[in-house]
């Protein structure tokens, strides 16, 4: 009976396709919670200061070397501050557009989710593939999922009815329609060397001839850079720019509206720095781990090593944030469109023209 | 499981008519910031649909090109505009009329143009698959002049608009 | 002597923005190694930090203000009003004694505050009721954490400025009037 069952391929796809959701699911949150962690860790560390250090549980403590180490480091501070947030007075200002302000931080948070269901985290784990969705058009539905990431940010200033927020948002459109164009025709130079959209196949291609990085490096730096664009990140955090906009989109949201655009933010980090593992760094495969894993060690060694490889680049993402000052608003408009754009078209025609004086 | 693949086919199109009923006419609202929203639901679901045909590239396409960006622009530009003349505004008789005429010629050109329409066996190759490859070729072998000709159309399109806005500066 | 800096044009190696980039790079990586390696100055404290630990206040810190006695435990404040009105964020609020109002608790001074309120809240501690006073009477000190659960807890009154204020050994303008005008009383007797 039980064996019928597991045969059964709907059984299975149905079975293992709600297993996969939630296990991502659930290493994305941990993952973000603890980003934000580390963010304020590296940030101490670069600034000369100390970072979280006090948080620990009750009993914690107890433990002879390690609780003390735990605390030091900071381990507990993000369930603090999961805590302190479904406290949090959650305050609904009198003149806002209530509807959309309240379905705003949903709609900044669920594409950043959504993302990560086509990038493959792993190669194979007992005979399954490692990717939630594996679709022909993946890059495709990135990119489609991850534009409609603005909505929320453009519906949250729009809905907040004061100046600032409204600042915030029609910034954010304005550069996040920008960047994607430049975002998009890098990955065009990428897909005409791979052949194909389905992001499993690109790193299979990887696997086999390389990392893609190595043959696509302009394409590469103008996604890193569109990346952080597109996640209103330092440099181009514009539409939240403290010192102009005093919070940009979020000012007048608290509570755990707040934490959703928080948690959206580093989500979008952590997705796209997987979609850049995917894309340039050969996914799961390192030079000499070779093709699929037959075996359960080497499946969980391959998801090991895709983790490793994003949380390196999430580190970068970090690390660019407390090393480059804001860019201005005609020099960020500047740098996509009268630079970006136009690199990305050359790379795309050289890419081709080599591309068929190797095939001819 | 056709009966399930039944079902999402009802339940998006009965959610692409929903939405495109609320975006031109909405009896709670006459925002046009809710009515751009509604156009984003009814071209999510569209592409849904487009989906359930096994016309993945299709879907994306539309979701990336007309929710992503299309939309994204009309929304920038309405929260420019002074949102409360349009919400003040009138049902207008003329453009009543003149709309209605349009919906009911189009119905009529559609109807006619389904009813002669044959049922096919089978899809053609590419959607059954969704195939980019061979969508990429149809479009750049079969159809290459219509795809030039439309290329040509945007970038007069843009120059025209770059004339336009320029002309005031001067 | 002059020297003339030419100004140059930034290259073409220095508008791509890599220099910056690589500056901003090692600037970051040497402090965080610094930091890693335990050098920088929180962590270098070593039996811990703020709360436990109290911070060193430096001299010349301006911390909050607080009204002081002399020597011999008078209220040296004489409800001039002056710190009252060069208050920036009106945070002072003085209450004189009035025509007919209490007098002073030690002889020959003219008036002193019925009452004396510093709201906390909205003191900047910028210094210039310090800087103002004529009698030497307002001093800000190295107080620099002040918490309350309440608005009203962050009033501070007389009672509580001066009890905070200490002593301080400063001039005595009244005792020396008072001296002299004892001596004035005296004054057909002293015969040398």
């Amino acid at each position: 009976m039980l064996d019928q069952l597991i045969s059964d391929p709907t059984v299975r796809f149905v079975a293992f396709g709600t297993l996969k959701i939630l296990v991502v699911f659930g290493v994305l949150m941990t993952f973000v919670a603890y980003a934000v962690l580390v963010e304020r860790k590296l940030s101490a560390l670069i600034q000369d200061r100390v970072g979280p250090n006090r948080t620990a549980p009750p009993l914690v403590l107890k433990i002879p070397v390690l609780g003390k180490l735990l605390q030091g480091w900071g381990i507990f501070q993000p369930m603090a501050d999961g805590v302190k947030f479904f406290l949090k007075e959650d305050f609904t200002p009198d003149y806002v557009r209530k509807v959309y302000f309240w379905i705003a931080p949903a709609i900044t948070v669920i594409p950043a989710l959504l993302t990560i269901a086509v990038i493959p985290f792993g190669s194979r784990l007992g005979g399954e593939p490692m990717v939630i969705a594996d679709l022909n058009v993946g890059i495709l539905y990135t990119f489609g999922i991850v534009s409609l990431g603005v909505y929320g940010i453009v519906l949250a200033g729009w809905s907040s009815n004061s100046k600032y927020p409204f600042l915030g948002g029609i910034r954010s459109s304005a550069q996040m329609i920008s960047y994607e164009l430049a975002m998009g025709m890098s990955v065009v130079s990428v897909v005409l060397v791979t052949g194909d959209l389905n992001l499993g196949k690109i790193v299979e291609f990887q696997a086999a001839h390389g990392w893609l990085v190595f043959y696509q490096p302009l394409a590469f730096v103008i996604f890193l850079v569109s990346a952080f664009a597109e996640t209103n990140r330092l440099p181009f955090d514009l539409p939240e720019s403290e010192s102009e906009l005093v919070g940009g989109y979020h000012t007048e949201y608290s509570s755990m509206k707040f934490a959703l655009f928080f948690m959206g933010e580093y989500a979008n980090m952590i997705a796209s720095a997987a979609m850049m593992v995917t894309l340039f760094f050969g996914g799961w495969s390192l030079p000499f781990v070779g093709a699929p894993a037959g075996t359960w060690l080497g499946g969980l060694l391959h998801i090991g090593i895709f983790l490793a490889k994003m949380i390196v680049l999430v580190l970068v993402f970090i690390w660019v944030r407390w090393m480059l000052p804001r860019f201005r608003y005609d020099q960020l408009m500047d740098l996509g469109w009268r630079r970006f754009i136009p690199l990305a078209l050359a790379n795309i025609v050289v890419t081709a023209l080599v591309l068929a004086a190797l095939k001819s | 499981m056709p009966a399930f693949t039944d079902l999402l086919f009802f339940a998006f199109a009965g959610l692409t008519l929903l939405f495109g009923f609320l975006c031109v006419a909405n009896p709670l609202s006459r925002n046009p910031v809710t009515s751009a929203m509604f156009l984003v639901l009814t071209i999510v679901s569209m592409a849904g649909l487009f989906v359930l045909l096994h016309a993945f590239f299709l879907a994306a396409v539309q979701i990336l090109v007309y929710a992503g960006a299309v939309m994204v622009l009309f929304l920038f530009v309405i929260m420019l505009l002074d949102l409360g003349e349009e919400e003040r505004r009138k049902l207008n008789r003329v453009a009543l009329v003149s709309g209605s005429a349009a919906v009911i010629g189009l119905a009529v050109v559609l109807g006619r143009a389904l009813l002669a329409a044959k049922p096919m066996a089978k899809a053609g190759a590419v959607a059954a698959d969704g195939d980019t490859g061979a969508l990429g070729r149809i479009l750049f072998q079969s159809y290459l002049l219509p795809f030039e000709i439309l290329s040509i159309l945007l970038l007069v399109a843009m120059v025209g608009v770059i004339l336009l806005s320029k002309k005031e500066s001067r | 002597m002059t020297k003339v800096v030419d100004r140059k044009p930034l290259t073409f190696y220095e508008r791509t923005y890599l220099p910056t980039l690589l500056e901003g790079l090692k600037v970051t990586a040497r402090h965080f190694m610094r930091s890693v390696k335990g050098g920088n100055a929180a962590l270098q404290l070593g039996d811990g930090y703020y709360p436990e630990v109290p911070w060193q206040v430096a001299e010349g810190y301006r911390g909050a203000p607080y009204l002081v006695r002399d020597q011999d435990g008078n209220t040296k404040c004489v409800s001039c009003q002056l710190c009252e009105f060069v208050c920036p964020p009106k945070a002072i609020r003085i209450t004189p004694p009035g025509a007919d109002g209490v007098p002073a608790d030690r002889p020959n001074a003219e008036k002193m505050p019925r009452e004396f309120e510093i709201n906390m809240l909205r003191c900047i501690f910028c210094g210039l009721c310090q800087e103002v006073c004529p009698e030497e009477a307002i001093f800000l000190q190295k107080h620099y954490s002040l918490t309350g659960l309440t608005r009203e807890e962050m009033i501070y009154d007389k009672e509580r400025l001066l009890q905070l204020g200490g002593v301080h050994a400063g001039i005595q303008k009244w005792k020396h009037k008072l001296e002299e005008a004892r001596e004035q009383d005296t004054f057909p007797v002293k015969t040398d």
